[in-house]
C-alpha cells in the first residue's frame, strides 16, 4: 500500500510535468488551432537558459527562475512573431511543420553554443537530493523534494493562470480569441497581439517545467524528447481543455510509474503511448474535449 | 407509378437539448423538382445532411424507392444514386475540374487498387469510358474553358457550377442542391435556373433543393415545402405556399417583432 | 509554354503529357544507367541512399501529401521491412520472396497502424501515428531473439541467383530499378481512380463520402501502401547498411522523413525525389564545406541538424510547394521568358478554417 502510495506521489510529480507542457500545448492549440510540436524543445531551452543564470551568472535561484521565465516569455514571442505570424491562414499541417522545424533547429543550435553543447549538466538548485518523511521517519511515505517542489509550483501556477483567465482583462481576451477569433477581432481585441502573448505565455510555462524538471532529469538538449510525452497527456484530457491537460499529465505520469513498477522492463516508456492509443479508439475526444466533428 | 422516389417518414434529429428537425414527413415524386424553403435554422440543410445519412435521425427514417437509407453510411447512400451539392462548396481545391468531376464517376467503377496500381487494361478503358462520360457534363453546363483549371482558383460562380457538374457526373437519380444561387449574381442564377429545368427535363432527374431565392423557386419547383424551426409549416406549389399566412410570418416575424 | 492541343482521351491519361518529357525523362533514365561509370564508388553509395529514401518519402508522400492522413512514426515502417528482411534473410529465404515479405509485413502493420484514422483524423491521427513509432520502437528493442535488441542485428551478403549485390554498382542498380518501379506503381494509382479517391479524401471527406468514396477502405489502403512502400525501402536500407540497430528507426528519423518530403515538395511525385536527394546532397555539402569552417563551428555535431532546420524553416515560410515548387517557377520562368512577373504563383490565402464545430 505504502508502495503504492510511493509510486502514484512520484508519478504525479513527473505527471505534473507533463501536465504544464500539456497546458502550454492547449494554450495555443485554443488560440490558433496549431500544435507547437517544439513545446518540449522550449522546455529544454529553459533548463539551459536557467542553468546558464545559475552556473554562469552565479544568481540564487529565485532570481534564476524568475530571469528564465521572463526570457522564455520572449523567445515564444519572438518565434510566433517571426516565423508563425506569417503563416495565419495556411492550413494547419504547415504550422505543424513548421514548430517541428523549429524544435528541430533548436536542439542543433543548442548543442553548438559554447557550455552547453551535448552535455548533460546538472541544475544546482538549493533543494537537491533532500527528502521528506511523511508519518514518520523510516516507515512513512519518502518524498523527495524535487517532486514536492514539483507538485507544489504546479499548483501555484495553475492556480495563478485560472485567476489570470479569470479576472483579467487580457485574460479575458485571450479567452475570447481562444473561443472565436473573428468575433474577437470585431470586438475590437487586437487579435495577433493576444495571440503573440499567448505563444509567450505558453512558453514562459514550459521554461518552468524545464526548470522543475531539471533536478530530476538533469540538462541535456535531448530534454525535449519528454515533451512528446505532454501529446498523450493532452489528447487524454482532450486536446482543448485546460483542466483536461491537467488531469490528463497527471493520469499518463501515474499510469507511467505503476507500469514501471509492476510491468516487464520496456513498458514504462511506451505506457503513455499505450494510453492515449486505447483513448483514441474509445473516446477520440477526450476525457473533457469539445466535439470536432466538421459542419458542413 | 404509384411509390415516391423519396419519403421522410417522421424525421426527427435532436442535437444535445435543440430538435433541428421535428417530426417533418414528405413524399417527393419521381422527375419533380421539389423545394425546401424557410427561414435560417428551419432545419433545411439538416434534413439535406439526414437524406444523404451525414446525420442519424433521432427518430423516423428516410426511404428512397422504399428502401431505408438513413442507417447507411454515407457512401452507400451515394451508391443508391443520391448525389449533392453542398452550401459552403465542399469542392477537391487543389485537383483541376476535370478531376473532381470523374471523381463522381468513382461509384460506377469495377476496378480496385490492384489493378489500380498496374493500370491495366480495364483500368485503361473505364478512365477513358470515364473521361468521355465527364465531357458530356462539361458540355451540358459549359465548363469548357475550366477544364484544366484548379478549383482553388476559380471565382465563386463557376464553383458552384463545377461543384454541380460533379454532382451530375454521377448519373444520379436523385439530385440534392443546397442553396444552388446563393453568391451568384442575377445572370447566374438565371442560368443555375435553366439548368436546373434541364436537369429535370432533358436528364430526367428528380431534384429537391434548399433555395431562399423566392424568384427560382417558383420558376423551377413543383412544390414547395415550408419550414420553420424543425416542422413543417405548409406543402403545396410555390404559389399557395408563398401566400400562406405561416410563411409569411415565419419571414417577416409576428407584427410585434417588427 | 507548352500548350498541348489535346486531340485523344488518351492524352488525358498518359503518363507524359507531351513529347518533351518522353525526351527529358529518357535522358534521365539514360544518366541513371551510365552513373556507375560517372560517379566514384561514394558518390554512387550516396545516390543508392538517395533511391532507398525516395521509395520512403514517395509512401509518405502518398500518406500525407496526397490522402491528407501524416504520419509521425513512418519509421517504424522502416523498421518493419528492415527486420523482417533481416531474420527471413538469416532464415533462408531468396530475396525474391523475402523483399515481397517485408512488404507485407510492413503493409499489415500499417494497416493496424491506420485503424485509428477511420475514427480520428489530423492532429489527432498524428499523435497516434507518433505513438505507434515509439510503441514499434520499443518492440524492436525488446524482441531481442529477432532483432538482437540494442546490440543490433548483422545482415549476410546479399546474393540473388549467384549474382553478389554486395558489390556498390549492382546494389545501385538493384535499388535504382525497384525505385522506379515503385514510382511506376505511385504514377499509375494516382491517374486512377484510387488516386483521385486518395485526393479527395484529403481535399474534403465530407464530399468525398457523398460522392460514393468509402473513407475506411481508402484511407486503409493509404496505410497500407505508404507501409509497404517503406517496407521495401526498409529491406533495401537493411541490406546497405549491413548492421541494424533501433534507434536508426527512431522518432528523429521519422521527423526526417516527413521535413525530406515537406522540402521536396508535399502533393508531388517529384518533390518525394527531390526531398531526399537535396537532403544527401546537402549532407556531403556540409561534409566538405566543413573543413573551410573555423573548427569551432566546423566540427559541431549540431551544425547539420542546425542547417536542415534552418532550410525546412525556410521552405515552409517561403516556398510552400517545396523545391519542386521552386522548379516549377523556374521552369515557367524559362519557358515564358520575358513575360514571367511575380506573384503568378502567388499562394492563396484563405481564412482560418475552423475544424471545430461552433
Amino acid at each position: 500500500m505504502l508502495q503504492l502510495l510511493q509510486l502514484i506521489v512520484s508519478g504525479a510529480a513527473i505527471g505534473c510535468i507533463y501536465a504544464l507542457i500539456a497546458l502550454g500545448f492547449v494554450l495555443i492549440y485554443k488560440a490558433t488551432e496549431t500544435v507547437n510540436f517544439a513545446q518540449g524543445d522550449l522546455m529544454m531551452i529553459g533548463g539551459f537558459l536557467g542553468l546558464t543564470a545559475m552556473t554562469v551568472a552565479g544568481m540564487p535561484f529565485a532570481v534564476a527562475f524568475l530571469l528564465t521565465t521572463v526570457a522564455m516569455a520572449l523567445v515564444g514571442m519572438g518565434a510566433e512573431r517571426l516565423v508563425l505570424r506569417p503563416l495565419l491562414g495556411q492550413p494547419a499541417f504547415t504550422m505543424i511543420m513548421m514548430t517541428i522545424g523549429l524544435g528541430y533547429l533548436a536542439r542543433g543550435v543548442v548543442t553548438m553554443i559554447p557550455y552547453w553543447g551535448t552535455e548533460t549538466h546538472t541544475l544546482p538548485v538549493p533543494y537537491k537530493d533532500e527528502v521528506i518523511w511523511l508519518g514518520g521517519e523510516g516507515t512513512g511515505l519518502v518524498v523527495s523534494v524535487e517532486h514536492l517542489v514539483i507538485i507544489l509550483a504546479t499548483v501555484v501556477l495553475v492556480a495563478l493562470l485560472y485567476a489570470f483567465f479569470r479576472y483579467t482583462r487580457l485574460g479575458i481576451a485571450m479567452q475570447a480569441t481562444s473561443q472565436n477569433q473573428l468575433a474577437a477581432f470585431y470586438m475590437g481585441i487586437p487579435v495577433r497581439r493576444v495571440n503573440m502573448l499567448i505563444w509567450g505565455l505558453s512558453s514562459a510555462i514550459c521554461g518552468v517545467a524545464g526548470l522543475l524538471l531539471a533536478p530530476i532529469t538533469f540538462v541535456h538538449a535531448n530534454m525535449g524528447f519528454v515533451g512528446l510525452k505532454a501529446f498523450p497527456a493532452a489528447v487524454v484530457g482532450g486536446f482543448g481543455s485546460i483542466p483536461g491537460a491537467l488531469v490528463g499529465g497527471l493520469i499518463i505520469g501515474i499510469v507511467e510509474s505503476l507500469a514501471g513498477f509492476y510491468l516487464p522492463e520496456g513498458f514504462k516508456d511506451i505506457a503513455a503511448y499505450v494510453v492515449v492509443l486505447v483513448m483514441l479508439v474509445v473516446k477520440p475526444n477526450g476525457l473533457f474535449g469539445e466535439n470536432l466533428t466538421k459542419k458542413v | 407509378m404509384t411509390t415516391p422516389m423519396l419519403q421522410a417518414v417522421n424525421l426527427s434529429v435532436q442535437f444535445g437539448g435543440l430538435k433541428a428537425v421535428n417530426d417533418v414527413s414528405f413524399d417527393v415524386w419521381p422527375n419533380e423538382v421539389f423545394s425546401l424553403i424557410g427561414p435560417n435554422g428551419a432545419g433545411k440543410t439538416t434534413i439535406f445532411n439526414l437524406i444523404s445519412a451525414l446525420y442519424r435521425p433521432t427518430s423516423g427514417e428516410v426511404r428512397f424507392e422504399s428502401e431505408v437509407i438513413s442507417r447507411m453510411p454515407p457512401h452507400v447512400v451515394a451508391r443508391h444514386g443520391i448525389a449533392r451539392t453542398f452550401q459552403n462548396i465542399e469542392l477537391f481545391e487543389h485537383a483541376t475540374v476535370l478531376q473532381n468531376l470523374l471523381v463522381g464517376r468513382h461509384c460506377h467503377r469495377h476496378t480496385g487498387w490492384v489493378q489500380d496500381l498496374l493500370f491495366t487494361g480495364s483500368v485503361r478503358r473505364a478512365e477513358l469510358e470515364f473521361r468521355r462520360q465527364v465531357e458530356e457534363v462539361i458540355e451540358f453546363l459549359d465548363l469548357q474553358h475550366y477544364r484544366e483549371s484548379m478549383v482553388a482558383g476559380l471565382p465563386y460562380g463557376v464553383r458552384k457550377v463545377v461543384e454541380l457538374a460533379r454532382a451530375l457526373s454521377m448519373r444520379p437519380r436523385l439530385l440534392l442542391l443546397d442553396e444552388p444561387s446563393s453568391g451568384l449574381n442575377t445572370e447566374e442564377t438565371e442560368d443555375m435556373g435553366f439548368w436546373i429545368e434541364d436537369i429535370k427535363q432533358d436528364l430526367g432527374i428528380t431534384v429537391i433543393m434548399v433555395e431562399h431565392d423566392m424568384g427560382l423557386v417558383s420558376r423551377v419547383s413543383d412544390r414547395v415545402l415550408a419550414l420553420n424551426l424543425g416542422e413543417v409549416l405548409t406543402l403545396g406549389t410555390p404559389e399557395e405556399v408563398q401566400a400562406h399566412p405561416g410563411v409569411i410570418e415565419a419571414y417577416l416575424g409576428g407584427v410585434d417583432d417588427v | 509554354m507548352h500548350f498541348i492541343f489535346k486531340t485523344r482521351y488518351e492524352q488525358d491519361i498518359s503518363l507524359f503529357k507531351h513529347s518533351g518529357q518522353v525526351f527529358w525523362y529518357a535522358a534521365l533514365a539514360l544518366a541513371l544507367v551510365a552513373a556507375p561509370w560517372l560517379l566514384s564508388e561514394y558518390a554512387l553509395s550516396q545516390f543508392t541512399f538517395i533511391g532507398i529514401y525516395a521509395i520512403v518519402c514517395l509512401g509518405l508522400m502518398l500518406l500525407a501529401g496526397f490522402t491528407g492522413q501524416v504520419s509521425l512514426g513512418h519509421a517504424g515502417f522502416l523498421a518493419m521491412g528492415a527486420y523482417t528482411e533481416a531474420w527471413l534473410q538469416a532464415n533462408g529465404w531468396p530475396f525474391m520472396i523475402s523483399l515481397p515479405m517485408a512488404a507485407l509485413v510492413a503493409g499489415v502493420t500499417g494497416i493496424i497502424v491506420g485503424l485509428p484514422a477511420l475514427r480520428v483524423k489530423g492532429l489527432y491521427l498524428s499523435i497516434a501515428t507518433l505513438a505507434f513509432g515509439f510503441i514499434i520502437e520499443e518492440v524492436v528493442v525488446r524482441a531481442e531473439h529477432i532483432t538482437g535488441g540494442n546490440a543490433g542485428r548483422q545482415l549476410d551478403k546479399l546474393m540473388i541467383a549467384g549474382i553478389d549485390f554486395d558489390d556498390g554498382t549492382n546494389y545501385y542498380y538493384l535499388v535504382t530499378f525497384i525505385a522506379v518501379l515503385c514510382v511506376l506503381g505511385v504514377l499509375n494509382l494516382l491517374r486512377s481512380p484510387t488516386g483521385r479517391a486518395f485526393v479527395a479524401i484529403r481535399d474534403s471527406e465530407v464530399s468525398a463520402q457523398s460522392m460514393g468514396i468509402n473513407l475506411a477502405h481508402y484511407k486503409t489502403v493509404a496505410f497500407a501502401l505508404s507501409a509497404a512502400l517503406a517496407g521495401i525501402a526498409g529491406a533495401l536500407y537493411a541490406h546497405k547498411i549491413r548492421i541494424i540497430t533501433p534507434d536508426q528507426f527512431g522518432f528523429l528519423q521519422s521527423i526526417e522523413l516527413l521535413m525530406m518530403v515537406v522540402i521536396g515538395g508535399l502533393g508531388s511525385i517529384q518533390g518525394a525525389i527531390f526531398g531526399p536527394a537535396f537532403w544527401f546532397v546537402v549532407q556531403q555539402v556540409i561534409v566538405v564545406g566543413k573543413d573551410w569552417l573555423p573548427p569551432g563551428l566546423g566540427q559541431q555535431t549540431g551544425l547539420q541538424p542546425t542547417i536542415f532546420g534552418f532550410i525546412l524553416i525556410a521552405i515552409v515560410l517561403f516556398e510552400p510547394m517545396g523545391l519542386y515548387g521552386r522548379w516549377l517557377k523556374f521552369r515557367t520562368f524559362l519557358e515564358i521568358f520575358p513575360f514571367y512577373r511575380k506573384g503568378m504563383f502567388k499562394r492563396q490565402k484563405s481564412y482560418m478554417k475552423s475544424e471545430r464545430m461552433k
